[in-house]
């Protein structure tokens, strides 16, 4: 990455461009911290003055809480489920020779290029076939299955880097296919699935096309926060909350990061 | 062998039922639900198959014109995204010192915060008494709020680019870290100026990226309906809106699933034509 090209570039311009364009990506996420600590409901200039306000009053936001841990649950849930598939499909693709390989990689990775708005209605109208009813568990099940490529592909990089001929000694040595799997891959790749939980674990939980079809009566957080917007005097709070919640997935997305590069 | 036989299927089978379940199987219905005629009985009553709701769907031109619509719009998106993009990915692959790992991480960031909120941040910024209207005011620039800023097509381009920039710029930087320097070295060496250089030398291998960076861009936005809700309004409204509109306040589900069946052959030939185009490219390679 850092090799310098043995020419010369107008890298300082490049440069100043690169600073640009990272203060635009940041200012409207900024604009929305400022929206957190500013005393106005409206965020309009000029600005009303500081305050913690909105974080205080957060404790007895009850919906917004509940909605939040709603969310929490479903990511929880569908991304170890889809990592758990994920890596199943990483594994018989890296280390199984069989027909319809490309088949079953297809299949697993189709979920990130069907358009969301047509997954949602096709599970809306599975569910309401088959008489089951809106509710967390639904939004889990759609997420389950479009987070199971992330997890796929991270797994995926992670085996297709670990030599196999490992598990060719573990088994010479009379090791049975299962065992090795336990004993030899599985310690090797936990890190990867890690990654791979908690990049699934962030899509899931920022997830709202989907979860705007399948979210029953009790909303996820992403859910809660549009049927909010049109309510001035309650977004604060809801920008608040969004505000310390952006930092946690911030961090956890430097952790996964900081996990996959340890291997 | 025979003992990998029952390990293969015991991981091959969840997976397998579970995308055949929540994945295939919805839309397998949705395609047959696309065939009903109408909406008399209840939801699983049998039907008479018909191509009833794709008549109707093409005897009516602005639906087509509304997917038209949508796929220049990203077309136009992804273009933008691309080619602002490109710089930035340049910059990230060629740049001297350490810290360019850093930089990265800066920039992919907020491609990592909730999307919603992304999009929510542009409707306060370009409404009628958001941010920027209000700074211009405050600062005396205009004397009443400029309207056409948000409720759109333009707010919906716009958002979209900002979204997808930092994400624009992975596969371009993949391409460009493949590059040879030793072949910079030998363009230069022959005399070649920088400019040439660039144009005929960086910009050919990069073009894998670029493309991949196009497509990765242009397929996912043909099918974007959460933007237009939030910053499009009705003047700003996609044929994903019309889609959920279907299926929401119309609550014609047999003509809504007839809509989404375009959308997902229109969306699967696009990514026939991206695997034909970016494959050949490195097959020229």
């Amino acid at each position: 990455m850092t090799t310098a090209p043995p020419f010369r570039i107008r890298i300082p311009a490049l440069g100043i461009y690169y600073v640009g364009l990272i203060v635009l990506l940041y200012l409207p996420i900024a604009i929305l911290f400022l929206f957190a600590v500013n005393a106005g409901t409206v965020l309009a200039f000029p600005l009303k003055g500081f305050t913690f306000d909105w974080f205080l009053r957060l404790s007895e936001s009850t919906a917004v809480l509940k909605s939040a841990l709603n969310s929490l649950g479903v990511a929880a849930g569908s991304s170890l489920v889809a990592t758990l598939l994920g890596t199943m499909v990483a594994l018989v693709l890296t280390r199984s020779p069989f027909r319809g390989k490309a088949i079953l990689f297809g299949l697993s990775v189709l979920p990130l290029i069907v358009p969301f708005v047509v997954l949602g209605v096709a599970l809306l109208l599975l569910f309401r076939a088959f008489g089951i009813g809106l509710s967390l568990w639904t939004v889990a099940i759609g997420h389950s299955i479009v987070a199971l490529p992330y997890a796929l592909l991270i797994v995926t990089a992670r085996l297709a880097g670990f030599d196999p001929r490992l598990e060719e000694a573990a088994m010479d040595l009379g090791a049975s296919y299962p065992t090795t799997i336990r004993r030899i891959v599985l310690p090797n790749i936990v890190p990867a699935m890690a990654s791979a939980w908690l990049t699934a674990f962030t899509v899931s939980f920022d997830e709202f096309a989907l979860a705007l079809f399948l979210a029953g009566t009790s909303p996820t957080f992403p859910v809660y926060l549009f049927s909010q917007l049109r309510f001035a005097n309650r977004l604060p709070v809801m920008i608040a909350l969004a505000v310390l919640l952006t930092l946690a997935t911030l961090a956890l997305l430097l952790l996964a990061e900081r996990i996959r590069r340890v291997e | 062998m025979l003992d990998r036989r029952p390990t293969f299927w015991a991981l091959t089978l969840p997976p397998l039922v579970w995308l055949g379940a929540f994945f295939l199987t919805p839309l397998a219905m949705m395609a047959a639900f696309s065939t009903r005629p109408d909406l008399r009985g209840r939801l699983m009553d049998p039907w008479v198959p018909s191509l009833h709701q794709y008549e109707v769907l093409l005897s009516v031109p602005s639906y087509g014109r509304l997917l038209a619509i949508s796929a220049g719009l990203a077309f136009v998106v992804a273009l933008c995204a691309t080619v602002l993009a490109y710089p930035v990915a340049y910059y990230l692959a060629f740049r001297k010192g350490r810290r360019t790992g850093t930089l990265l991480i800066l920039l992919l960031l907020p491609f990592w915060t909730s999307y919603l909120l992304r999009v929510t941040a542009w409707k306060f910024i370009l409404g009628s008494s958001g941010v920027l209207n209000s700074l211009l005011l405050y600062l005396g620039w205009i004397r009443e709020p400029i309207e056409a800023l948000l409720y759109n097509r333009q707010a919906v381009a716009i958002t979209l680019v900002y979204v997808w920039i930092p994400f624009a710029a992975l596969p371009i930087l993949a391409a460009l870290q493949r590059l040879d320097p030793s072949l910079l070295e030998a363009a230069a060496d022959l005399g070649a100026p920088p400019v040439r250089r660039f144009l005929r030398i960086v910009l050919p291998l990069s073009l894998p990226g670029v493309l991949g960076t196009f497509f990765m861009v242009f397929i996912p936005t043909v099918g974007e309906y959460v933007t237009p809700l939030l910053v499009g309004g009705s003047r700003g409204s996609l044929y994903g809106n019309i889609i959920q509109d279907f299926f929401t306040k119309a609550a014609n589900w047999p003509f809504g699933s007839a809509l989404s069946m375009v959308m997902l052959v229109t969306t699967l030939a696009l990514l026939a034509v991206a695997v034909r185009v970016v494959d050949l490219r490195r097959f020229i390679e």
